[in-house]
């Protein structure tokens, strides 16, 4: 039973609440009271042990707090949000026993920062638990109807006899807030505290806009793909429109975080959609009236410019099937007219254009007074319905003759709630200091709704959002030439059906040995296998659905599919299945290095440089395959081999004489290295192309993902790992000893690297040291992800491609090594001018 | 050009330039048509300057027309003479005489067309002008069935030219609600507006769908905006809604309504005004948007949701003329069209909202003519064709 609750998926979680429930009171004294201070009382939390064993197994162990933080009640939908803790333990290595000047430390005194770190005197493997705690945001979208069913599963729940309720509130927001105040209050027994809407709408997009990646779009009917997202703008756009929709509409111009106006607004919004074709259809509901829509055709009610004109329209350069009259022939039917003549489907078709037409033309109408160029739609009306995104890009376009933007959100059903729960964890926890990722495997997705059992005697179809508060706020990488075109990936594989086709297909083929790998990992544990299992189904589930749907998440390419994994991973706990692995790979591998350094420094300096490059190159080509899709770490070769093979083999690469060329001008000041797998490509690939850098007087940042990702090496392992190579190598030992060379955290959890998403103490130490050389290496992140990306500094991108359809892709046949050294650009400017983010 | 065969006794002394023998005005009967989406409107000029000798040399066939339009006020089944806006004295080509609105269903253009057949009038003219889109879709019946041109003229010219005409002729023409807040009618007033310096000015044609044209001097005008949200809307919906079937009925229905019932106020989702944003509490909120809840539905009867309909409407072509308005920098707003006819429940709408929301900065002005002004303005532009 215990496992259970990480073995389902999120969508289910609510329900699984309810089992657990006996173990409320166990599971509270379980809990640390660390927690911030919320403005609600926990409810109640949940305590799920698997069992950990020895070090070399680590999964995640969750404890939930749950806590319900916010609804929104509008005229016809109903958003509930709550929060719960995430619990996690996880390895980390002492920072504080060495004399290694962390980057991290320097900018903060480390008492504040790795406070939780326990000293521990001696650097090896060994390695100490910490247990994090992070958010995560539940938001569930239903139909207003249902609010008493979803008020007493709450109660069920949450809420341990009223009693404890006294004096806590919850923030409600929308205009049910006014209506269902006393149900609330009376069945919850909380002080119901009311937010205003709008502010919180705004609050809840603009929230939106700066944390989720691609949450905007625009929609294209007859585009291929019909979805254009829009990346993650640093900043949203001011000024921009908010047309929310709901069951009226409010246009509202905003110009920052706090500055905003109602600018206008109609009656005829969503509710009179609902309300008009209640009246004139037998439609049950929303959805149900959404759905008859998409099958009607509206040219039978309305009428046309061509009923009017007769066949002679185009005289007129008039397009015959413009609508003349909404309606307009409904008025003609013959005296006996019962209305029976239009099909409902018919009636429900117009009424949905008619009313989309309409808003578009009025939001387009204040967006020209006030001389916008942007629009975001929201509200429960357009539900990412392509028939009223249509209609809504259609008159948006037609009325500003293609100069206003009409964009939608994923996550439009929920602004408010998110409005509302910033400003109920305003007290306590500042939201805005975070950053936030989307939580896939608790996330619906876009028209994606999903059956839950809360609520399945009334056969009610719910949406679900989870965002997960992430350990340190991420901000754009200094190095980029531009953050505003900066594109992490290379290949939209929404646009590209047949890389989309291949990928996946690699992905579904791979699903198996990664579920194997990850039983085996803890086969000591008799749940393993069953969960492997339904990571397994889950997963190709998802897969199967992205396959129909590559908008669901927004933007589809190979980093997401890879990340999306990971979050499937993690879900049914197997946090880390590569863990013994590396650990062996980098044993095994270490004890070459003492020979292989000598024999470096045997030769003359060109040939050295010659040489730490090959073994970047061989470092990456040991595990291309095994991090592509394939997963297998199994590469034949030995490290002897691969090491004469280094030695033996001339790779034909095109930059590397510009690259000793620039190294035999003026050293760097300091070089950022995004690392990649662990074994042979950082210890005999990175460690000795570092240590040359060193000698120069070049710093060098190691930069390793924060969590531990398939075989990548860790921040942690990273960490011990410089400390232990620092024993055999003065150079290295020297620069780690005077902050020369440190390791920091990327920020990241992926193979892969979205250079506008990086750890805040990174992008103030790139700052802080004047980074003037970037290197990406890995198919995954020179390849994959940042192949296009150009940068201010000099970079270098080192890869080599197994595969042979990517190979193909690049131009070539596999195996293609990359080995780009991109110069700055001569106008670029001095990095020097990076200013530290004024966060630190 | 067709030659005047009695020409002297058509020109009646006409001091027309030029006109020296060789009649140049068109053969009687002199009409406008202008045929929408819904409805058909004819303009007849009645010559009231008809000398004996004229009237002995007019052909029987112009008698017998003459006689039955201004005989009757209704024809067939359908067509219908506004006998109070009939204007008499009207100057028009040197002639003096009076004008007659008609109106019947675009439906029943089979019927006009047998009409024109059985009253021959293809012996007296080879060409009627006509303007809006049944001038297109019945051309060829016309042609084929009783030999007539439709000489397809410009609409919005056609409007803008009737406008000007009928305003210049006709002293209390162009008008204005004052203090129309709908729930003070004792206080609402019909009030005479000068229109004879007008420019610029917004002209809202509300027909089955709507026409929004910005007016900056005589020959300046262009259509700038307009919706499908119309007067079709508004009687298709009534038709659906309550199994209405003409316009007098829907408006009829509307007049005792309560939309109130229909309509989500903003005081019935946030209890009072909703003061942030200045929004009082008996503004729509959401226009029916009480009736997505059943036991709402079963309180509501007919005639509240014909007037729902009516508001919805006309608010919403409010709110689009004044935004237009706003964006052409205009600050007069006519509307005209038949929507508007016996329909004083939505001009004072209009007059509302137009003032309301532009804080007075805006102004709603009718015309006692609503729905005729393309229909006379192809009547001026016959006349003045054979005229230049």
């Amino acid at each position: 039973m215990r496992t259970e609750l990480n073995n389902e998926p999120v969508n289910q979680y609510f329900v699984n609440v309810c089992t657990l429930k006996p173990r409320y009171s166990e599971a509270r004294s379980g809990c640390r009271s660390q927690s911030p201070q919320l403005p609600i009382d926990k409810f109640g939390c949940i305590h799920a042990v698997a069992q950990v064993k020895m070090f070399t197994i680590r999964h995640v162990v969750t404890k939930n707090d749950l806590c319900l933080s916010s609804t929104v009640i509008g005229g016809s939908l109903a958003k509930l949000a709550y929060f719960s803790k995430v619990s996690r333990k996880r390895i980390r290595y002492p920072s504080s026993s060495s004399n290694v000047l962390d980057p991290a430390d320097e900018l903060n005194p480390p008492a504040t920062l790795n406070d939780h770190d326990p000293v521990v005197h001696e650097c090896s493997f060994m390695n100490v638990e910490t247990e994090e705690q992070a958010w995560r945001l539940h938001f569930i979208n239903f139909e207003t109807k249902y609010i008493e069913t979803c008020l007493d599963f709450v109660k069920r729940n949450f809420v341990r006899g009223a009693r404890n309720m006294n004096g806590k509130t919850i923030k409600v927001t929308g205009g049910g807030a006014y209506k269902y105040k006393d149900l609330i209050t009376d069945k919850l027994g909380f002080e119901v505290s009311k937010e205003d809407e709008i502010q919180c709408l705004i609050e809840g997009c603009n929230f939106l806009l700066k944390n989720i990646p691609d949450e905007s779009f625009m929609y294209h009917r007859h585009g291929d793909p019909q979805y254009e997202f829009m990346g993650l703008p640093n900043e949203p756009a001011f000024p921009y429109l908010l047309v929310n929709i709901g069951s009226g509409v409010s246009i509202l111009k905003v110009e920052s975080d706090t500055t905003y106006e109602r600018i206008g607004g109609t009656s005829l919004g969503g509710g009179s959609f609902w309300g008009l074709g209640s009246l004139l259809t037998k439609a049950k509901g929303f959805d149900e009236l959404l759905e008859l829509a998409e099958r009607g055709d509206h040219r039978s009610v309305d009428m046309l410019v061509k009923d009017i004109y007769g066949g002679s329209y185009d005289l007129i350069g008039l397009p015959g099937d413009v609508i003349a009259s909404s309606f307009g022939r409904a008025a003609r039917s013959p005296r006996d007219a019962s209305g029976t003549q239009y099909k409902e489907e018919d009636i429900a078709r117009s009424l949905l254009i008619s009313i989309s037409n309409d808003i578009g033309q009025i939001a387009c109408l204040n967006a020209k007074l006030h001389g916008i160029k942007r629009i975001y739609f929201g509200g429960f009306f357009i539900r990412c319905r392509p028939i009223t995104m249509y209609t809504l890009t259609f008159a948006i376009n037609y009325w500003s003759k293609g100069e206003i933007q009409a964009l939608f959100l994923r996550h439009e059903g929920y602004l408010g709630a998110i409005g509302a729960f910033l400003k109920g964890t305003q007290e306590s926890i500042d939201a805005h200091k975070y950053s936030w990722d989307e939580h896939l495997p608790g996330s619906s997705g876009l028209q994606h709704p999903v059956m839950v059992s809360f609520m399945r005697q009334n056969s009610s179809k719910v949406d679900f959002l989870e965002l997960d508060c992430l350990e340190q706020p991420l901000a754009s990488c200094p190095l980029l030439l531009s953050t505003e075109t900066y594109s992490a990936d290379t290949w939209d594989l929404a646009k590209d059906a047949e890389a989309r086709d291949y990928w996946i297909s690699c992905f579904e083929r791979s699903v198996n040995e990664v579920a194997e790998r990850a039983a085996q990992s803890q086969n000591d544990q008799s749940s393993a296998g069953e969960r492997a299992d339904k990571f397994k189904s889950k997963y190709l589930q998802k897969l199967s659905d992205l396959r129909e749907q590559p908008f669901t998440f927004g933007s589809l390419t190979v980093r997401t599919l890879l990340d999306t994994r990971q979050q499937y991973l993690d879900e049914f706990q197997f946090s880390d299945p590569y863990l013994q692995q590396r650990i062996k790979d980098d044993e095994e591998v270490l004890q070459f290095l003492p020979s292989h350094l000598a024999s470096i420094d045997a030769e003359e300096w060109p040939e050295r440089q010659r040489i730490v490059v090959q073994g970047l190159l061989a470092g990456t080509s040991r595990r291309a395959d095994a991090r592509e899709h394939s997963c297998r770490l199994t590469n034949n070769a030995s490290v002897e081999e691969t090491i004469s093979l280094l030695r033996g083999r001339r790779w034909l690469l095109d930059d590397l004489d510009a690259w000793i060329a620039r190294l035999e001008g003026e050293p760097h000041r300091c070089a950022v290295i995004f690392v990649d797998s662990s074994g042979f490509d950082i210890i005999m690939g990175i460690f000795p192309f570092a240590r040359e850098l060193l000698r120069r007087g070049t710093d060098v940042i190691l930069c390793t993902n924060s969590k531990p990702v398939m075989n990548e090496v860790t921040y942690s392992e990273l960490f011990i790992l410089a400390h232990n190579i620092a024993a055999m190598c003065d150079v290295i030992g020297g620069a780690l000893a005077a902050g020369r060379l440190v390791v920091m955290e990327s920020g990241q959890h992926s193979p892969c690297l979205d250079l506008s998403r990086i750890d805040e103490r990174l992008v103030a130490a790139m700052a802080l040291r004047g980074a003037d050389l970037v290197l990406l290496e890995g198919v995954s992140k020179a390849v994959h992800t940042n192949h296009d990306a150009r940068f201010r500094c000099d970079a270098i991108k080192v890869a080599i491609v197994d595969d042979a359809w990517l190979a193909g892709r690049l131009g070539g046949a596999a195996p293609r090594t990359v080995f780009s050294y991109e110069p700055a650009p001569p106008s670029g400017p001095a990095t020097t001018d990076l200013a530290a983010p004024s966060v630190l | 050009m067709a030659q005047c065969d009695d020409s002297q006794s058509h020109c009646n002394g006409l001091a027309v330039a030029g006109c020296k023998g060789e009649c140049v005005l068109p053969h009687m009967p002199w009409f406008g048509m202008d045929v929408g989406g819904t409805l058909a409107k004819l303009v007849y000029f009645e010559p009231t300057d008809v000398t004996e000798d004229e009237e002995q040399q007019e052909v029987e066939t112009l008698r017998t027309i003459r006689r039955y339009l201004t005989g009757n006020v209704a024809y067939g089944s359908a067509g219908i003479r506004d006998v109070h806006l009939q204007m008499e004295g009207v100057r028009l080509g040197g002639r003096t005489g009076t004008l007659h609105f008609i109106r019947f269903p675009t439906s029943s253009m089979r019927a006009f067309i047998e009409l024109t057949k059985e009253k021959k009038l293809a012996t007296l003219a080879d060409t009627i002008c006509a303007t809006g889109g049944g001038a297109y879709k019945f051309e060829h019946d016309f042609k084929t069935e009783v030999n007539l041109t439709l000489q397809k003229l410009d609409e919005l010219n056609s409007l803008i030219q009737g406008i000007h005409f009928i305003d210049s002729l006709y002293l209390s023409e162009c008008y204005y609600w004052s203090h129309p807040d709908i729930r003070d009618s004792e206080q609402c007033k019909k009030l005479p507006f000068d229109f004879s310096d007008p420019y610029p000015y917004l002209v809202v044609n509300i027909g089955s769908g709507v026409s929004i044209l910005a007016v900056r001097s005589k020959d300046e005008y262009q259509r700038v905006s307009g919706t499908s949200l119309g007067g079709g809307t508004f009687l298709g919906l009534c038709c659906l809604l309550t199994g209405c079937q003409t316009y007098e009925e829907a408006i009829e229905m509307a007049t005792h309504g309560d939309s109130t019932k229909v309509d989500k106020l903003v005081k019935d989702i946030y209890g009072g005004d909703y003061e942030r944003f200045n929004l009082p509490g008996h503004i729509v909120a959401s226009s029916f948007g009480h009736m997505l809840s059943p036991e709402h539905r079963e309180d509501v009867t007919k005639c509240d949701l014909a007037r729902a309909t009516l508001v919805t409407i006309t608010n919403n072509i409010g709110s689009i003329a004044r935004m237009t308005a706003l964006n052409q920098g205009i600050d007069k707003v006519v509307f005209v069209g038949n929507f508007l006819r016996v329909n004083p429940i939505a001009m004072k709408l209009l007059a509302y909202a137009m003032e309301y929301w532009s804080k007075g900065q805006l102004k709603a002005l009718f015309l006692e003519h609503e729905g005729y002004m393309g229909a006379v303005g192809c009547l001026l532009e016959l006349v003045k064709q054979k005229l230049s």
